[in-house]
């Protein structure tokens, strides 16, 4: 006799946001939830596998930044095959992965902006969904369209020549790399016809910058108030304090620009971050240590790198943090929409770091692989454009993997995000019994501010499918709607 | 005696050596047989059966059948090269093979005839089955998963007194080739990259090597399988 068998949760389920609103028996919001309802399963079917499969087979977590998994992967195999942790490599080693990392972190930050936020800023939170949306940018913006696809195009191509494909390539190896750059790859990025050169691509950075700035003097109130909530900031920074996504030590400051997590040792992270399970959510809630579950929880990405650093180390995004730090009187900026006002400062300076690593005769070195005394345990973490990404690997003496604990990006956001919902469904929902349309657009908004992966997996054109369910004070649903 | 022979494959003379298979007389001649099991330097199996053509109405491996003068073989047509691709289809089905993270993509002789066969999704159901991995060698991984059983490497890896480091085990669908655990612990670093190279897909890995070469510099990269033999002519 036949049986039906019904699995969950759905393995590799595109992204879909889930939100509960819980209601007093005053109609004001009592608990928001954002449910995570993916689930992958990479840190169990990762274990048996060859360590030197993990950079090619974790990158698949992802088709947006898949090169952040692939270089973390390959930074805590760095620990594994004696290279060092972070600073073993070569010269053509290390550079190749940044300018790797800094062409990905460049193309996913221009798609943020570009292709996701940009609808929002042009045509408004409120706006006709059918105009809001990146072919709604062209045909409102034709030039801002061209630059969001045309800069997208040239990180794509920084991945492709540095990693042998677009996407889920495999230039990084442990202890190294796969290729140099050679003399015609690297003229192609440099010199390129217009617009595709590295030059280019610094100016329509700033342009970018500009237009956002733009639209921040015009809703200067919105932009600033909007779910706006004081929170800590976890980063990587370099050792002498400078931004840097690839390599540094673990820096936290709370809401006040204290710090509370001091320069530590990524190798070490355990002692500092634990993660918390809650049963309404696949997504763990991580927090330091330190400071418990409910002071310990802090925001990851654009805004809090911002927050944590001392200083930019290219000119341009230098000037920019000195006005955007400038703007909070270098108080920490805890405003959950200055996430895109940090992001295109990012933006700016991985386009200059792009253009300085392309003019380094490093890059056609031949040198590509360093390896040591092999160790047992490794740990990668660097930033990724969503935030820090902790990777980490354990393997026996026959070379399989025995352990592995991934603590992305978007996890590191969770809390934060929760609260950027909690705090739109009370500026919203207060006193009403019914969810609009403007509330449904307003909760997408906060959300997408954090640039979670479920988001870019999946509200393509503009659309986020959200599922918000309000529940009253006896547990009854009394409104439920989705998009 | 003459020891030239004519034949015609696909209405195409071939002009062969006596004493050359069907396989190696299409090979000198630029026309492309699909093999699998068959490795140059080693007798010829029969095995995979993809190198099927079709002679005197009956379907023969080309691989073991010696070319002979007058014979009219049928190779490149939609019903043999239908065969060849149920044959691929059938090893993707009954290992488990995933390509994306498997470090001889590019370099694999399974992935490089789907390509070149078009295949899409395989028309019989996946069996995902349960097979393990071997890592006790130092030098090599042995790969059940990926292992479609075509005996090169048994044939192939010997050592000085002609005992072979791989063997079968099991029987039916249990069948597997397995890596000798003594011999394989004693492997020469030579004779174990030779392993890696004579198996046509990932079942055979020397440890440590993984994607050291970019994607763009792989066998088949640039151009499908068999075109080396096609651009012969």
């Amino acid at each position: 006799m036949s049986k039906k068998i019904t699995i969950e949760p759905v393995t590799r389920v595109e992204g879909h946001g889930k939100v509960t609103i819980y209601m007093d028996d005053q109609n004001n919001v009592r608990e928001s939830r954002l449910h995570i309802v993916e689930f992958r399963g990479f840190e169990r079917f990762v274990q048996g596998r060859p360590y030197w499969e993990m950079p090619v087979l974790v990158q698949r977590l992802c088709g947006i930044c898949p090169v952040s998994h692939h270089l973390a992967a390959a930074k805590a195999l760095d620990v594994i095959v004696g290279a060092g942790a972070g600073d073993g490599l070569t010269a053509v080693g290390e550079k190749m992965r940044r300018l790797m990392h800094y062409g990905q972190f460049f193309q996913s930050h221009v798609l943020h902006f570009f292709h996701l936020s940009s609808p929002d800023f042009l045509f408004g939170f409120d706006g006709d969904p059918l105009k809001r949306n990146i072919i709604g940018v062209a045909m409102e913006n034709r030039e801002l369209a061209v630059q969001g696809v045309m800069m997208r195009k040239f990180g794509q191509e920084v991945i492709r020549l540095t990693a042998g494909k677009k996407v889920h390539g495999t230039g990084a190896v442990p202890g190294g790399i796969n290729k140099n750059l050679t003399i015609e790859e690297r003229d192609e990025l440099l010199k390129g016809p217009d617009p595709m050169n590295a030059d280019k691509m610094v100016e329509w950075s700033v342009a970018a910058l500009d237009f956002f700035k733009g639209y921040h003097k015009a809703n200067r109130k919105m932009v600033d108030e909007f779910a706006a909530f004081p929170s800590n900031h976890l980063s990587m920074v370099r050792k002498d304090g400078a931004f840097d996504i690839y390599h540094g030590v673990l820096r936290a400051v709370d809401a006040e620009g204290k710090i509370i997590l001091n320069d530590v040792d990524y190798q070490d992270y355990e002692n500092y971050i634990e993660e918390e399970v809650r049963d309404w959510s696949y997504m763990k809630f991580p927090y330091l240590k330190e400071y418990g579950k409910e002071q310990g929880w802090y925001r990851v990405g654009p805004l809090a790198r911002l927050n944590v650093c001392d200083f930019m180390p290219t000119p341009l995004a230098q000037k920019e943090f000195e006005e955007y730090k400038a703007y909070t009187n270098g108080k920490p900026n805890n405003m959950s929409l200055h996430y895109h006002w940090a992001r295109l400062i990012e933006v700016l300076h991985c386009a200059e770091v792009i253009r300085d690593l392309l003019n380094d005769p490093d890059l056609q070195n031949e040198d590509l692989v360093v390896k040591g005394e092999k160790r047992h345990r490794g740990v990668g973490v660097l930033e990724a454009p969503r935030g820090t990404l902790f990777h980490h690997y354990e393997i026996n003496d026959d070379d399989l993997v025995t352990l592995a604990n991934l603590i992305v990006s978007t996890t590191n956001n969770n809390e934060p995000m929760n609260r950027a919902v909690n705090h739109t469904a009370n500026a919203m929902l207060n006193g009403h019994t019914e969810i609009t349309e403007g509330m449904m657009n307003a909760v997408e908004v906060a959300i997408r501010a954090y640039d979670p992966c479920l988001s870019c997996a999946t509200h393509a054109l503009g659309q986020m499918p959200l599922e918000i369910t309000m529940i009253n004070n006896e547990n009854r649903i009394v409104d439920h709607k989705t998009k | 005696m003459s020891t030239t022979i004519r034949f015609k494959i696909d209405g195409k003379e071939i002009i062969a050596e006596k004493g050359q298979t069907i396989v190696e007389a299409a090979k000198a001649n630029g026309v492309y047989i699909p093999t699998l099991c068959n490795f140059e330097g080693l007798p010829p199996k029969g095995c995979c059966r993809m190198c099927t053509v079709k002679l005197n109405k009956r379907y023969m491996t080309a691989c073991t059948t010696p070319a002979a003068d007058g014979m009219e073989v049928e190779s490149d047509t939609p019903e043999i090269n239908d065969f060849r691709k149920g044959i691929i289809e059938l090893l993707f089905v009954s290992g488990n093979h995933f390509c994306p993270a498997c470090e001889k993509s590019g370099n694999c002789e399974l992935q490089a005839l789907a390509y070149r066969f078009k295949m899409m999704v395989p028309r019989f159901p996946f069996l995902f089955p349960q097979k393990g991995l071997d890592a006790s060698s130092p030098k090599l991984i042995k790969e059940q998963n990926r292992c479609i059983m075509c005996k090169r490497c048994i044939k192939a890896i010997k050592d000085d007194e002609g005992r072979s480091y791989f063997a079968y085990q099991y029987r039916g669908n249990k069948l597997e080739v397995i890596l000798d655990k003594k011999l394989g612990k004693e492997i020469s670093d030579a004779l174990a990259r030779k392993a890696m190279d004579t198996c046509p897909v990932g079942s055979i890995i020397y440890k440590e090597l993984g994607y050291y070469q970019p994607i763009g510099k792989r066998k088949y990269d640039k151009e499908p399988i068999g075109s080396d033999i096609e651009v012969q002519q």
